[in-house]
């Protein structure tokens, strides 16, 4: 019972992270319908951006995060400019293959920049776990996150609350349409593109240090972000924060009660049977976003 | 001739002297590399690269081997035992390199090793510890490091001493993972040890909370941990989080104490260490002056001391082939191979001298390494009391 405590909180903590990863993406995927695989690597980006802003500048923690989101949300508007306006009405094989080529690319960027070694990003909580009974956890975790669920919140409310959320579902659902009703459509590819590219820093600089940095990190954050992605089906902001959740505890649990050598194909597993139960994701609505 | 295609010419001869090897009258020796140089185990790659670069400096500047330059080819194989497989055949088939000298990981090791065979070209195997490596009858292996069973064996003389009455495992899942658990695990059930969880993690991962909640409820003693010195970092991080308290004790040698002392910090303290380099103490070393002087240079190249406990493994393993080839008298892939069981000199870790391990007729060369045990004391790399009071 005790074990079974600390495994849903464990579980839940895990699932929280993957849900920032999986809005990102979800945002991109669903909205611009872009495969981006270059996801992981502004997550690998945030969790650099920190560490250089704590270890290299000596800024504050709290600041270092904040910088690095911010840059995040640059490098991806840049991205968006440089590599994907020219390419817009292309077909979504030609945007695939660029973004596969930005994911080689920044990889090793990251690698030259950094070396292969893994960083590790200091940061101001106390190591020693809160403790309630049976369960403990870290400070760190539990700022994490909170602040992961606050950034999703306040996607989920620029998205469906505001005017710029508004025109960016518009633009998505109908470009022609929406440009005569004056929404300016390049604008918007860039704004959202920025917009998943800082949350999927903001995920790096937040797990950068409960984990370690290093330049193949985003592999696995992509991986996990795209199961998350087919969970909560594609532009589906609520589907990808409970996607989240659900894929960080059924790791936990089958890594806990089954075999923790068959962790992550406990995770596939579910995403198979979703994909044949339910192809548009596990709470898809009659009509999804996109 | 137009004065333009004149000019052309000259530039072309040009170039061409220049390529030409200055001073060296006969083409370099090529020893081919395969080391993970990118993703999850890469900084223990690079080390190796490292150690095995000073190895062919060292012996380039005594005047080669048979009085030719030794030249370094090394591919990366990007911790994947695909990448691995594809690496060994780009280094035989298009550089024909005569010997190798790789790949890391034992998974690594293991799907590079059909291409030895189909191609005839030996490898010197310095890192990997996983027993098949030399039981599959690949008569073109040669290791240096020790496999788990040796390992085990070394450390069985200090169960009593540590306080083990019943251990856990937490391993990586690859070969190397595997092989440790079933390795260690006879070893401490014959001493009479009760084996609690063992616990598997994929190489990549991050989080195993999962696994160290699981290993809590075994009301265990001590921790057996087996994988690369990122995933030691996290695993010692997040058992303090869980307030896992059990004595650890890291294997295969790549846990860089010094490097965990710097990221875990006090998570890895008291925390024991099997290890085949001590560069903290290298007088303690077979061959101290060796070893010293392996330190100093590692230094002089501005290279980080955490790196020292994979470094050894290149320089050795490089010096191997040489040796191999200054007895076989050329650079040809059987005949150093032939020469292999011939070798017998001491390296940084110690003596290396081969002995046949595997099905009789197609044996596999398995070198006897030293094996030491260190331990986390203060912040400081330590001998155990145990050790220390002799």
């Amino acid at each position: 019972m005790d074990a079974l405590l600390q495994h849903l909180v464990n579980g839940l903590v895990l699932g929280g992270t993957y849900a920032l990863l999986g809005i990102g993406l979800t945002l991109i995927f669903g909205l611009m319908n872009l495969v981006n695989f270059a996801h992981g690597e502004f997550y690998t980006l945030g969790a650099y951006l920190t560490f250089a802003g704590l270890a290299l500048s000596g800024l504050n923690f709290f600041v270092a995060l904040a910088l690095a989101i911010v840059l995040g949300a640059v490098a991806g508007a840049a991205c968006e400019r440089l590599l994907l306006a020219p390419l817009r009405g292309q077909s979504i094989d030609t945007t695939m293959l660029v973004m596969i080529g930005l994911w080689i690319a920044l990889q090793n960027g990251e690698l030259l920049v950094w070396g292969g070694v893994a960083k590790s990003i200091p940061h101001p909580f106390p190591t020693a776990p809160f403790t309630l009974g049976p369960v403990s956890i870290a400070p760190l975790r539990v700022f994490v996150v909170v602040t992961a669920l606050a950034l999703i919140v306040a996607a989920w409310l620029l998205i469906q609350r505001t005017r710029l959320g508004r025109a960016m579902r518009a633009t998505f659902q109908d470009r022609e349409t929406a440009a005569l009703m004056g929404v300016k459509i390049g604008r918007i590819h860039t704004v959202t593109f920025a917009f998943g590219s800082a949350l999927a820093a903001a995920a790096g600089a937040l797990l950068g240090p409960v984990f370690l940095a290093y330049p193949s990190m985003g592999d696995l954050a992509s991986l996990k972000a795209f199961s998350v992605v087919i969970l909560g089906g594609l532009g589906n902001l609520p589907g990808a924060t409970l996607g989240g959740l659900i894929l960080g505890v059924t790791e936990e649990l089958g890594a806990g009660y089954v075999s923790s050598g068959y962790r992550d194909a406990v995770g596939f597993v579910i995403i198979i049977l979703v994909l044949l139960l339910r192809p548009s994701g596990l709470f898809a609505r009659a009509e999804r976003i996109g | 001739m137009s004065k333009r295609r004149w000019s052309l010419l000259f530039a072309a001869l040009a170039v061409g002297a220049f390529l030409a090897p200055a001073g060296f009258a006969q083409a370099p020796i090529k020893i081919g590399v395969i080391e993970p140089l990118s993703g999850p185990v890469a900084a223990s790659g690079n080390y190796v690269r490292m150690g095995a670069e000073i190895a062919r400096d060292w012996i380039n500047a005594k005047g080669g081997v048979n009085g030719r330059k030794v030249e370094l080819v090394i591919e990366d194989n990007k911790s994947d035992p695909k990448e691995a497989a594809s690496a060994a055949e780009k280094l035989i088939v298009r550089d024909k390199v005569p010997a190798i000298m790789g790949a890391w990981g034992s998974s690594m090791t293991l799907a590079a090793m059909p291409k030895l065979e189909e191609y005839g070209v030996p490898m010197v195997v310095e890192t990997s510890s996983a027993a098949s490596v030399t039981k599959r009858g690949n008569p073109w292996i040669f290791r240096i490091s020790p496999p788990s069973e040796m390992e085990a064996l070394g450390l069985e003389q200090y169960v009593d001493k540590l306080g083990a009455k019943k251990v856990d495992f937490l391993a990586v899942n690859t070969d190397w993972g595997r092989g440790s658990i079933q390795a260690f695990g006879d070893m401490l059930k014959k001493k009479g040890v009760e084996v609690g969880a063992a616990e598997m993690m994929e190489q990549s991962a991050t989080d195993m909370n999962a696994q160290i909640t699981k290993i809590k409820s075994t009301g265990g003693d001590t921790l057996f941990l087996t994988t690369a010195v990122e995933q030691i970092t996290l695993v010692l991080k997040q058992s303090q989080e869980q307030r896992l308290t059990r004595k650890v004790i890291t294997t295969g040698g790549s846990s860089s104490p010094t490097q965990l002392i710097k990221q875990a910090g006090a998570a890895a303290e008291g925390s024991y260490h099997i290890v085949f380099f001590m560069p903290w103490f290298p007088e303690a070393m077979p061959d101290g002056k060796l070893a010293k002087a392996f330190v100093d240079e590692w230094a002089k190249r501005g290279f980080p001391f955490e790196g020292l406990t994979e470094g050894f493994r290149g320089h050795d393993g490089i010096a191997t082939i040489a040796e191999a080839i200054k007895i076989a008298g050329k650079d040809e892939p059987k005949a150093i191979q032939a020469a292999l069981w011939k070798v017998s000199f001491t390296g940084v870790n110690g003596p290396i001298k081969f002995e046949k391990d595997g099905p009789a007729g197609k044996e596999s060369g398995q070198s006897k390494p030293s094996i030491f045990v260190v331990q986390i004391k203060d912040g400081k790399v330590a001998l155990p009391d145990f050790l220390a009071k002799k």
